[in-house]
């Protein structure tokens, strides 16, 4: 199975090798989407995770042990490209670079791997081509 | 070799399809690798394109009467009301206008979702929307009150009137203040978090004609998918901003007002748009051909990013107070790059206006012209270069006994 999966971790937590568990002791494949991660301070992470689904359940509930909320990613941001005109003024509101333009066309492209889900973009955007999806 | 042409000549060429079309981002190379004599010899057009939000946009409607006969007082469709202190069943309804029932900026910033902007793009869709007119009645027109579902078919006449668009050159705009700015130039980060800027640059059509040589109250164009024309110099027409050398102005200056049928545009080239804490506008596609009458206009449309220039302003400060302060003058070859250098600062740069959509109206004119369904048009009188204005008794139009 495949699922992609949002991690809060708490400050305390923050420094402990998870990843390296998973992949090691579980046999996941952990695709790590993004990471909000800081030394003493919560962090978050966006991760997609496949393997056996028995594995998967044994990974959750490992991070779950070690005190790291387990959410499934509900939530998609999607460029709407139809709606699209092309403006660019996203590009410098969206924090991650999941939005950017291609020079020297100056065509926007929107990255779903960079996206962070933070949301700036939807209301930044003047045609509303950016939109939260659940 | 002097090149001479007049429309004549060239709108000859047109219809035998013969004719030299280039876009104003083409020329650019073209006259950078040939030189300017070469290429004024060989190209008859240039066309220019910009795609951007322009405020002061709108369209005047006339609804059809009802029966018996209503002289609207007040107008409203889909919630936006639209002026109707005109003749009976006429209205203006302006881009910007927002619903009564929009709580606006009281809840900061404002989403505005919904506007006239939004509207005149559903109506040219093709959508229906809800017309709700009421009246004090009169001899002559008794209904006070009436409802229904209107779409733009049913309105006997219908034309985009934008009395200010395709600014000749606009600001860019930073933000020197601690807090977010909520702007009609988007969303200003605190401490210069970065730099919008709002024109096609080398594309946009006055940037082409910087001394209005071809374009006037006349010239026909695209307009917003269709086909308009130059109706009027436009509101804060400023023909004497500073200028460079190359006589492009380094301020916002001239303007133009557009006119055209609204029932042959297309919704892809009017859009409605919602600025967060601004307002609702409207995203209008224009595109201008020009006619190389002369060496001196090809050398116009042949300047490139590299050599036009926008002054930097903060709308925390100067802006809104009206101080006329800059902080600095930058190419749009450095906006395009997507950092600007304020002072000592790195600023990231955004644009408003699309430059895609900007290089797709140039093609598409291109298009048209070369096919020979595009003729071009002589204005009766070029938009003015200086603050006197046009001698209107006078005017006969440029370049025609030449
Ligand atoms: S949600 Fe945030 S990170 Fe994702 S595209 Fe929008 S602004 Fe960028
Ligand atoms: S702000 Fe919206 S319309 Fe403009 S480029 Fe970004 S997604 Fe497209």
């Amino acid at each position: 199975m495949r699922q992609k999966l949002v991690l809060h971790f708490p400050s305390t937590v923050v420094e402990q090798p998870f990843v390296y568990h998973l992949v090691k002791d579980m046999k996941l494949m952990v695709n790590i989407l993004k990471a909000n991660i800081n030394p003493r301070k919560e962090g978050r992470m966006v991760v997609e995770v496949s393997g056996e689904k028995e594995d998967f359940l044994e990974g959750v509930e490992f991070l779950q042990s070690r005190g790291v909320k387990v959410f499934p990613l509900e939530q998609e941001i999607v460029w709407v490209k139809e709606k699209c005109t092309q403006c660019g003024a996203c590009t410098v509101i969206c924090p991650s670079g999941a939005l950017s333009l291609k020079r020297p066309e100056m065509e926007i492209q929107f990255d779903d791997d960079k996206c962070i889900i933070c949301e700036y973009c939807i209301k930044a955007c003047p045609a509303r081509a950016m939109e939260a999806r659940y | 070799m002097l090149v001479k042409r007049t429309y004549e000549e060239i709108n000859a060429k047109i219809r035998a399809g013969k004719a030299v079309v280039v876009t104003a981002e083409e020329v650019v190379s073209m006259a950078r690798e040939r030189g300017v004599e070469e290429t004024a010899a060989s190209v008859d057009v240039v066309t220019t394109g910009t795609f951007g939000p322009m405020c002061s946009s709108g369209v005047f409607l006339n609804l059809g009467q009802t029966k018996p006969k209503i002289k609207i007082k007040e107008l409203y469709l889909n919630g936006v009301e639209a002026y109707s202190g005109l003749a009976a069943v006429d209205a203006y309804l302006g881009a910007t206008q927002i619903p009564e029932t929009d709580p606006a900026n009281k809840r900061y910033p404002g989403d505005f979702n919904y506007g006239g902007g939004h509207l005149i793009e559903e109506l040219v869709a093709g959508k229906e929307v809800l017309m709700e007119a009421t009246s004090y009645g009169t001899d002559c027109y008794p209904k006070k009150k009436a409802e229904k579902m209107i779409s733009l078919e049913e309105m006997p006449q219908a034309f985009l009137f934008n009395p200010r668009n395709a600014y000749q050159n606009y600001n860019v705009a930073v933000n020197l203040s601690d807090k977010t700015l909520y702007t009609y130039m988007g969303i200003l980060k605190p401490d210069l978090g970065n730099a919008n800027y709002s024109t096609a640059g080398q594309l946009s059509p006055l940037f082409n004609d910087p001394y209005y040589a071809t374009i006037g109250m006349g010239t026909k164009i695209f307009l917003g998918g269709g086909i308009g024309y130059v109706s009027w110099f436009g509101t804060q027409h400023a023909p004497e901003a500073p200028r460079g050398d190359n006589g492009v102005p380094l301020a916002p200056a001239g303007t133009m007002a557009v006119i055209g049928d609204l029932k042959q545009m297309d919704p892809r080239w009017l859009r409605g748009m919602s600025f967060l804490g601004y307002g609702a506008s409207l995203m209008v596609g224009i595109g201008i051909p020009i006619p190389i009458l002369s060496e001196e206009i090809l050398r116009h449309t042949a300047v490139g990013d590299d050599e036009i220039f926008a002054p930097v302003v903060d709308y925390s400060e100067a802006y809104p107070q009206g101080t006329g302060d800059t902080l600095g003058q930058v190419s749009y070859a450095e906006l395009k790059s997507g950092e600007i250098t304020i002072g000592e600062r790195v600023v990231p740069s955004a644009p408003l206006s699309s430059y895609p959509g900007a290089r797709e109206i140039a093609a598409m004119l291109k298009e048209w012209i070369q096919k020979g369904e595009f003729m071009l048009s002589r204005p009766a009188f070029t938009l003015p270069a200086t603050n006197e204005g046009v001698d209107y008794m006078k005017s006969v139009g440029p370049a025609f006994s030449e």
